[in-house]
């Protein structure tokens, strides 16, 4: 990691690194054995059919779920806990209904003890940002779901975090609300230099998202100590030309796609 | 304007029904010929607002029920938290509190005398030990009740355990805290004026029970018409403040078509199709000054 530039994705990113690890809950492993690096400044995409761990990933590298052995670690010192400097943004609605969307987006920085006419400012700029200038003061229940995740995806950023973890935050969306926002998200992330790590179960999306794609899948039932219901890190992939959309049709783009849903699909 | 019209024409009918009763001397199987009419309550009424007394009662009424209030409100609440967010804290009051939850209020008198050096206080007592529970039962089941994901949510932002219980906690708990603190004063106001009844010097309910003794009927039912009004004036200003407080839910949206009101109009309560309805009948370019936002809700991205 260089300091010398003044490129923020050099001093923004962080790197997160699970080695020989084992995630989920005790008695209920979900991972096992999984050994990950995730380079600063990095979009990686995480894929996987539906209970396979990939949440689970997210929550532990939030500092959310403990590891149950090995190592997760941010810059080389393992996590202890959640802090502000690794944003979670989740599928489900985490904005607190009782605070305006301005309310909402200024949280991060209320807790990191910004004074209130900065955050203030920060937080308009943050929801003009994605999109939702005028209507800082409306409450969550009353802008659309899409419009939800936009404000939780600003709520994120605002904190200034060195790496965002995002649970299938578009899962809920429909096709063309998605597209909009994975531009949006490709847009804001340029330039904030963090460190991304992007669960979904759409494939489309992991290779437009991902410089590097992960794979998750089901440990084999005859494996080692595969418990049942526990999966494992399939393969890692480079994504060709990641985040250019006329690059959908490009060949090797094709074939790492086919070779990730003929994994789902095994 | 016309639900007050209903409201006010029902309590004039039963105002007009006890007073024909009663000045009819009506005997059937109940006997209203012992009962003093509307007008003697209100020309008993008229006396005892000219003097002090009545004034003196009613303070010191209001004085114990809220300071037994406001300390069980912040009590229960306290309680409810800890309970709901400490195993150690449930194992440790527990089972105390349950034991002592269904003993009536105002079966601790004896207690009351006991522990306190002066009536006054035991009343307090008394009134407070009414109002607690129910306060702490609905916190504890609001604070079960909340979504998880809004604590985890804080936590990743970096917020500690403080932070996590006057962001999420607290006010996430607020519309179940205030179901309580609803049901809280009602009980107040029961224990309050039995408490006063047996042991007050002074008091709304000890003036009723010393009327009742020297036979002044009219006088009983100038207490009784009073702590219904001061019942109603609390437990309303209860619930106003627990709406405003709660003013961030969102609240029932049913509108029955023939109470299709217009926005400006305090629309408050209009349904989505009823809003989309209602904002395509003002022309282009009028305003709705009431509940813009309404209109303005499309489904953009």
């Amino acid at each position: 990691m260089s300091t010398s530039s003044e490129t923020p994705a050099a001093v923004r990113g962080t790197r997160l690194s699970l080695v020989n690890a084992s995630l989920g809950r005790p008695g209920a492993p979900a991972l096992d054995s999984v050994d990950l690096d995730v380079a600063p400044g990095e979009i990686l995409t995480v894929v996987g059919p539906s209970g396979c761990g990939k949440s689970t990933l997210l929550r532990t590298l939030a500092g959310l779920l403990p590891a149950l052995a090995g190592t997760v670690a941010q810059d080389g010192s393992p996590l202890a806990g959640p802090a502000a400097d690794r944003a979670l943004v989740f599928q489900e609605d985490s904005l607190l209904p009782w605070r305006t969307l301005r309310a909402n987006v200024e949280l991060p920085l209320a807790i990191a003890g910004t004074a209130r006419s900065e955050r203030r400012r920060q937080a308009e700029s943050w929801l003009a940002r994605v999109g939702l200038a005028g209507r800082e003061r409306q409450l969550p229940h009353r802008v659309s779901g899409g419009q939800r995740q936009r404000v939780q995806l600003a709520r994120a950023l605002a904190g200034a975090p060195r790496a965002v973890l995002m649970d299938e935050p578009f899962g809920a969306l429909d096709a063309q609300t998605r597209a909009g926002m994975q531009d949006l998200l490709v847009e804001v992330l340029h330039g904030s230099g963090a460190t991304v790590v992007f669960v979904t179960h759409d494939v489309d999306e992991a290779l437009f998202l991902g410089d590097r794609v992960a794979l998750l899948g089901a440990a084999r039932p005859d494996g080692p100590d595969g418990a049942a219901g526990s999966g494992r890190l399939l393969a890692v992939r480079e994504v060709p030309r990641p985040r250019e959309r006329s690059a959908s049709d490009d060949p090797a783009r094709l074939a790492l796609r086919r070779e990730v849903l003929t994994s789902l699909g095994s | 304007m016309t639900r007050h019209l209903v409201r006010a024409a029902s309590l004039a009918a039963a105002l007009t029904a006890w007073q024909l009763l009663t000045s009819l001397d009506v005997d059937l199987w109940l006997r209203f010929s012992q009962f003093p009419t509307v007008a003697d309550v209100a020309r008993a009424f008229g006396d005892r607002l000219g003097g002090d007394d009545y004034w003196t009662d009613l303070t010191d009424s209001l004085t114990r029920i809220l300071t037994g209030f406001v300390l069980a409100a912040v009590l229960g609440v306290a309680t409810g938290l800890t309970v709901a967010r400490s195993r150690l804290a449930e194992d440790l009051l527990g089972p105390l509190l349950e034991v002592v939850r269904p003993i009536p209020a105002i079966a601790l008198v004896p207690v009351a005398i006991l522990l306190f050096p002066s009536n006054e206080q035991g009343i307090v007592f008394i009134t407070c030990t009414a109002a607690y529970f129910p306060v702490l039962v609905s916190t504890r089941h609001a604070v079960r009740a909340l979504t998880p994901v809004w604590e985890e949510a804080v936590r990743t932002m970096g917020g500690g355990r403080w932070r996590v219980l006057g962001s999420v906690v607290l006010p996430g708990a607020l519309p179940g805290i205030f179901g309580g603190l609803s049901v809280g004063i009602g009980v107040s106001w029961i224990c309050v004026i039995s408490a006063e009844m047996i042991s007050g010097q002074y008091g709304v309910g000890y003036r009723t029970w010393q009327d009742y003794t020297v036979v002044d009927y009219p006088g009983v039912f100038v207490g009784m018409v009073t702590i219904g009004v001061l019942g109603w004036l609390t437990s309303t200003a209860v619930e106003r403040a627990g709406r405003w407080l709660t003013r961030w839910l969102p609240r029932t949206e049913y509108v029955a078509t023939a109470h299709l009101r217009v926005p400006g109009a305090r629309g408050r309560v209009l349904g989505p199709r009823a809003r989309k309805a209602a904002a395509a009948a003002v022309p282009a370019g009028t305003t709705t000054p009431a509940h813009p936002e309404g209109v303005r809700d499309e489904h953009l991205v």
